[in-house]
C-alpha cells in the first residue's frame, strides 16, 4: 500500500507540477539525476548529460543500462501518477531496443500506457535527444498494480 | 576467485566504465563459460525506500554489463558489441543490504549477431532475482568504439 503521506504529497506534486519532493524519495533517482516536468495532461522526463552515466568512454555515450533504468523509472513515475493504483507499481519485466547510441548529451523520455487492467498495466517509453523523431530507444514494461477499492 | 588473464582483462575493460564505477562494479569470475561481476549492495541504487529493495534501473546495468563482457568469454577477445535489444524478468525483489552478482554467457555467436543470456542473483545462484537475455551487434573493425578499444586494452596489458 502506498503510505497516506506519500500519497498527499503525490497529490501534491502532481496539482504542483513539482515532482522534485517525489523524486528525493527515490535514492535511484537522484544517483541517475532524472527530473520530471508536467506538460498539460502529460510528463516529460529528462535526464541531464551528467559524466557519472558514461558507459562507453570512447564515443563517449551513456551507458545502455542507465538509459534503460532512466526509462524504467519514467515509466514507474507516470503509472505512480496516472494509474492510481493502491499500491506502487511494482516492475514485472522490462524489455528495451537500442536504435542508436545514446550521446553525452540531455536525453528525454515520454510514456505511453497502452493497457491498464486490473493487476497488469503495460506501458511503453520511448527515449531521444536531440529530435524526438530519432529516438535513441523504445522500451515497454509490465508493471503489477493494485486496483483501488470501488468507492 | 583465481587472478586469470582473462578475468584481469576483463577487470580493466570495467574499470575503464564510469558509471560501473559509480555502482562499485568488480569482475568476481571470467572464464571460458561465462563472466560474473559483482555489483555492492548501496543505499544509493535503492528505488524503493520503504524496503531498500534495489531499483530495476541497477541491475539492468549490471546485466547490460554482465551479458556485454560475456562476449570476451564467447570469443575470447574483447570486441566491444552495442547493445541490440535487452530484456530483463525481474523475478524476485531484492533483499537490502546483500551485493548482487550478474552472471552470463554466450549462447549463439553469428558474423553479426552474438546472442547472450544470464541472470542476477544475491545469496543463491539458483534462486535469481531477475534473468536477462539479450542480442548484441558485431561491429566492423574500423568502427569508433569497437575493436580500437580491445587494442589499447590489450596495449595497457603489456
Amino acid at each position: 500500500m502506498i503510505p497516506l503521506d506519500v500519497l498527499a504529497q503525490l497529490r501534491e506534486a502532481h496539482g504542483q507540477g513539482n515532482y522534485e519532493p517525489l523524486l528525493a524519495l527515490i535514492p535511484y533517482a537522484g544517483l541517475i539525476g532524472i527530473e520530471c516536468t508536467r506538460e498539460g495532461d502529460d510528463l516529460l522526463f529528462r535526464l541531464p548529460a551528467n559524466q557519472d552515466n558514461i558507459g562507453n568512454p570512447l564515443l563517449p555515450a551513456i551507458h545502455g543500462g542507465v538509459i534503460a533504468g532512466f526509462m524504467e523509472l519514467s515509466a514507474a513515475l507516470y503509472l505512480l501518477i496516472f494509474s492510481e493504483s493502491a499500491a506502487i507499481p511494482k516492475i514485472i519485466d522490462f524489455s528495451i531496443d537500442y536504435l542508436r547510441a545514446g550521446l553525452y548529451r540531455d536525453t528525454y523520455a515520454r510514456c505511453q500506457l497502452w493497457r491498464q487492467g486490473r493487476r497488469v498495466t503495460n506501458v511503453s517509453i520511448t527515449a531521444w535527444q536531440a529530435d524526438p523523431a530519432q529516438p535513441i530507444a523504445t522500451a515497454r514494461a509490465h508493471f503489477k498494480i493494485k486496483e483501488l477499492p470501488a468507492p | 576467485m583465481n587472478e586469470t588473464p582473462l578475468k584481469a582483462q576483463a577487470q580493466r575493460f570495467l574499470s575503464a566504465l564510469r558509471h560501473c564505477q559509480v555502482l562499485q562494479m568488480r569482475v568476481d569470475a571470467a572464464d571460458e563459460k561465462g563472466m560474473t561481476l559483482v555489483m555492492p549492495y548501496s543505499p544509493r541504487i535503492v528505488g524503493n525506500p520503504q524496503n531498500g529493495a534495489i531499483h530495476g534501473g541497477a541491475i539492468t546495468t549490471l546485466m547490460d554489463t554482465t551479458c556485454g563482457m560475456a562476449i570476451l568469454c564467447g570469443l575470447g577477445a574483447f570486441e566491444v558489441c552495442p547493445t541490440l535489444d535487452l530484456r530483463i524478468d525481474y523475478l524476485h525483489s531484492s533483499i537490502a543490504d546483500h551485493d548482487v552478482y550478474g552472471y552470463a554467457e554466450c549462447f549463439r555467436v553469428t558474423r553479426d549477431v552474438i546472442f547472450i543470456r544470464g541472470s542476477a542473483y544475491q545469496d543463491d545462484p539458483a534462486r535469481p532475482i531477475a534473468q536477462a537475455v539479450g542480442t548484441y551487434m558485431r561491429l566492423g573493425k574500423d568502427i569508433k568504439g569497437g575493436l580500437g578499444f580491445s587494442q589499447r586494452l590489450k596495449g595497457s596489458a603489456q
